[in-house]
This record gives structure tokens, sequence and C-alpha cells, in this order.
């Protein structure tokens, strides 16, 4: 094993602002960020680009701190206590984890689905509205149009149009994460975070979902974190692979997944470990 | 042995190990079906003498006349009604009070120190004895105000209420997944809707059955109402004024000499037993129809 010296592999990543994989500027960023569980030091030094209308995948090990990452994104990690993020992440170039950022526009803007499907316990069409009249005062007309919309959107209308009023409970687990993502789109985000969508999903279930992000990023900017690399290779443009809360490469997902500069990067996709 | 004569001397270890953890099995389980019997006998003796009696003694008098002076024919309607009152009562006391700090325990204070701290002294309150809560009320209410009163034997049993909706409401909190808080956050939907809207609705069968099972625990209790809420012979609904309550009623009729008095202890105590295994019932439908759902 040669020691590398890892904390210089982010600087792979341009400076703040020059632009980066992308030609323009990026929509979200992590400029040396470190994160920690009480004192346990998560994420070392993490600098990359979330590029616009992109899908962005984050891969590696078990325990690499990719979902750490995810997290900081939509600062979902603040609910628990003793854990603290340092460094920038920006949004639009605004650093998110200020904490005069109001929370509610981030959240509105960065969306996020989860590794389980969780489902309110509430009707299909609640679960969409709900979310959708926290931000709006919208007739009852209107609502059910946006409602429409984020379920075609999630691909999910044609499944549950008969059956807007049932428990969304009874929906099975890849119509509950389609659910799951029309929620998060409902809401006209910019961003949407997926936190290993298709982890809990049998492959048919997955195909669907991936598909769904293929058509996603047309409109909105995607990070994903995933196990699967051969999900990170199908859905993504960019690709970072983490190894023990450090950022080991990042760049265009042809390039890591076809030729890699760092061995690390090269022995996890062919399988070595991991 | 003569018959498997290829047996090592580690397959006869083997036999005789088997042999011996067969025969502790065996008697492990004689001893554990002979203490649920045990168990089972009191209860189904205790069930089978309160319904034979009680159906015996029922009559549609109970529901329509008040509790009679030793010698006249009477029933149990005062007391019936006094009882549904103060419960409905202690419910209302206790429940709101109860989901409340249960959600604050469950959703702000969590594994924090102060949340601890109110889990274990919740605990205290949970084990004290009735009677104690009953002369606290005595003596913190009905001396002050000079007089019993159907609204402090609530007070009582809103005490006994409290601790049961509290540690309840905690528990089937705790049960719904972290991840549904974190996709209701994650919508910049703030934490006290989120809360109110989205997690009480997952956990609503088993607040619900919480506060079920503290009125079946309260419906039956005795020794809290003796100095608060104290015993009327007459049709009282006013809360202000002593109130009758069948768990009272019982307790005086049933050490009587009168053999008419006697009827009645017997025929509230069916109807009481009834009532709270009917809670139970339903409780445990509740909870069977509408798991919190889990991992």
């Amino acid at each position: 094993m040669t020691d590398v010296h890892m904390s210089n592999v982010a600087l792979i990543t341009p400076a703040p602002g020059a632009p980066a994989a992308t030609a323009s500027a990026p929509k979200m960023a992590a400029r040396n960020l470190d994160f920690y569980y009480d004192k346990f030091h998560a994420l070392k030094n993490v600098s990359f680009d979330i590029a616009e209308k992109k899908v962005t995948a984050l891969i590696g090990p078990s325990g690499c701190g990719k979902s750490t990452l995810l997290r900081i994104f939509n600062r979902i990690y603040s609910i628990y206590p003793k854990l603290r993020a340092e460094g920038q992440a920006l949004l639009d170039g605004d650093n998110i984890l200020d904490p005069r950022y109001p929370l509610n526009r981030l959240r509105s803007k960065v969306g996020m689905v989860f590794q389980k499907p969780v489902p309110f316990p509430m009707s299909i069409y609640e679960n969409i509205a709900y979310a959708i009249r926290h931000y709006e005062k919208l007739s009852r007309s209107d609502l059910d149009a946006r409602v429409e919309e984020a379920l075609h959107q999630g691909a999910l209308w044609g499944e549950v149009k008969d059956k807007l009023k049932q428990s969304a409970l009874g929906l099975s687990g890849g119509q509950q994460q389609r659910l799951c993502i029309a929620r998060a789109v409902a809401l006209k985000p910019e961003v949407i975070l997926l936190d290993e969508p298709t982890s809990a999903l049998d492959p048919i279930a997955t195909g669907k979902i991936e598909q769904l992000i293929e058509e996603l990023k047309e409109r909105y900017t995607i990070a994903i974190v995933t196990h699967n690399m051969q999900q990170a290779s199908r859905v993504s443009d960019y690709t970072a692979f983490m190894y023990l809360g450090e950022l080991i490469e990042f760049g265009d997902t042809t390039t890591i997944f076809e030729n890699p500069t760092k061995k690390m990067t090269e022995d996890y996709i062919t399988g070595r470990y991991g | 042995m003569n018959a498997t004569p290829a047996m090592s001397s580690a397959d006869v270890i083997a036999a005789r190990l088997y042999m011996r953890r067969r025969i502790v099995n065996g008697i492990g389980l004689v001893f554990a079906m002979a203490s649920t019997l045990f168990g089972l006998f009191w209860l189904a003796w205790i069930l089978w003498t309160t319904f034979s009696r009680g159906i015996a003694a029922l009559s549609p008098a109970i529901f329509t006349k008040m509790t009679p002076p030793p010698g006249d024919a009477g029933g149990l309607a005062n007391a019936f009604y006094g009882s549904m009152m103060i419960c409905a009562l202690a419910i209302a006391i206790g429940a709101p009070i109860g989901i409340a700090a249960g959600t604050f325990l469950a959703e702000y204070a969590k594994k924090s120190r102060l949340g601890e701290v109110i889990r274990f002294v919740n605990d205290i309150l949970l084990s004290a004895p009735s009677i104690v809560l009953g002369m606290f009320v005595y003596t913190v209410v009905v001396r002050t105000v000079g007089h019993y009163s159907g609204l402090s034997g609530a007070l009582a049993l809103a005490l006994i209420v409290l601790p049961v909706v509290v540690r309840t409401t905690d528990e089937m909190l705790q049960l719904v997944p972290s991840a549904m808080r974190e996709a209701g956050l994650s919508l910049g939907v703030p934490q006290w809707k989120v809360t109110m809207q989205v997690l009480y609705r997952a956990a609503l069968p088993g607040i619900v059955t919480g506060v079920l099972l503290a009125l079946a625990r309260i419906s039956g209790e005795t020794a809290p109402l003796l100095f608060t809420a104290f015993d009327n012979q007459f049709w009282s609904s006013n809360v202000g004024q002593p109130l009758a309550s069948v768990p009272v009623v019982i307790y005086k009729f049933a050490m009587s000499a009168d053999d008419g008095w006697k009827a009645l202890a017997w025929a509230g105590a069916f109807i009481v037993t009834l009532f709270v295994l009917a809670l139970s019932l339903i409780s445990r439908a509740i909870l069977l129809r509408n798991k919190v759902p889990n991992d």
C-alpha cells in the first residue's frame, strides 16, 4: 500500500469561483468542507462541484462519507445534536452553511429522497398536496393540477390516478419511492438529492427509478449517492469517488470508470475492495 | 449400544449430552407450563365468580334506579353516571398534558439529560400507589376547597392517567422511523408541523391505545376516590359536589351485611370488568390493525 497523502487530492477541483468540469458555474459546490460527528472527523477537506442539470454520483465503500456529504447540501444533518460542518457548501454561490441562510428557502430549492421509501401516513394525493400547501395557497383545481403534474414527473400517475384517495402505505416499495420523488419535485426545487434511492428496491423498480432520473435531469440538478457502481455509470454524468472521508477523485463518469488517474479509484471500481 | 457397534467415544459423549439437554428441556417446559396454568387458574376463577354472580345480580333497575338505602331495592344509575363523568374529566385533563409531555420527550428532549430525568420521574409517578395520589389531591384540593367533589376525584385520576399517556406517547413517537422526520423536514416544513401533521398520524393508533389503557386503569380505581369524589347517594351531575362512582359503591356495598347491597356490588364489579375487558380488546385491535410503519 502506498501512503498517499490524501488531503491534497481535493486540490484537483479548481479554486472557488473558477469553472470546474462544466463550462458554467456549478449549481452547488463543496469548498474545503469538513464534517464532524461529535469528535469523529467524517469528511476531510472535500471540494467538488455539482453541475447544473446534470447527474453527479457519489460512490465509495460503506462509511466513506458519501451520504454524510449529500446530507450537508440541504442541512438535514442539523436536526441531530453534536453534528457540525465546517467550510463552505454553496448553492448558486451562496454559502448555505451560513446560519443566516434561511432553512426553508434552502429546503424548498434542494429536495431530498431517502434510502427507504417514507410515504407519509396519508392518502397518495395528500402526500403530494401536503408539501405544496406548506408553501402556496392554491385553489382546489390548481392544487389538483399540481398534484397531477408532480405524479406525472414521478412516473406514477398512470398507476395511481384511480386511487388518489387511498393510503400511500398500500403502494409497493418502488411506487412509494417514486411517490417520494414526486413529493420532492412537487415543490419545484432546483436540486434533488438522492440518498441510495434504489437500495431497498428490486431490479425492476430500480430500472424505473433510473429511467426517471434520466428524465428528471432535463429540469433538475441531481446528486445521487449509490452503492451500485453500475448504477453510477448508467445514470451519472460526473462521479466523485470517496474513501475514508476524503474525496479521492472527481471527474466525468466515463473518465472515472474507464481511465481513472488514481490507483485507489481503479481498485475500487474493478472490485478489489469496498 | 450393541445395535450401533461403530459408535466412537465422541459419539457417546454427544449422545449423552443430547439426552441431558432433552431432560433439562423437558423439566423446564413442565415448570413453565405449570406456572402459566397456576396464573391462569386464578384469573379464570376471579372472572368466573365475577361473571356468574354479576350476571345473576343484573336487572334493568341497575341502570335506572339510584343506589338504595340498606334493605331497599335500587340500582347503580348515579354511580355509573358519576364514574363516567369523573373518568371523562380525568382523561380530558390528563391525556392532553400527557400527549404534550410525551411529544416533548420524544421529539425535543430525546436522549438528553433533561429528557432522561423527566422519564425517570415519570416512571416514579407511574408506579406511585394510587392512594398516595388521592391523599395528595385531598390535601391540596379537598382541604383547601373545604369539601369533597367530583372534580377533585377527576384530578386524582388524571394524575394516574398522566404518566401512562406520557410514556406511551413517548414510546410510540420514538417508534416512528427517523427517516419520516427527515422526509418531512427536508421539504422545509418546520418541526412542529411535521410532528403534528405527520408523526402524530403515524403514532396515532399507539397514542389512542395508551389513552384507552389509561381509561381502563382508572375506571376501577377506588382508593383515590374515597377521599376526593367521596360518594353521593343521589343523582348528581354537579362535579363541584361529591359524586358517586362505581368502584366506591362496590367497596361500600361489598363490605355490608345487606344482601341487596352485595348483589349490587357484584353487578357493578361485573360491568366494570366487562368495560375494562372491552377496552383492552379494542386497544389491541387498534394496534394490530394499524402497525406503525417500522423497519
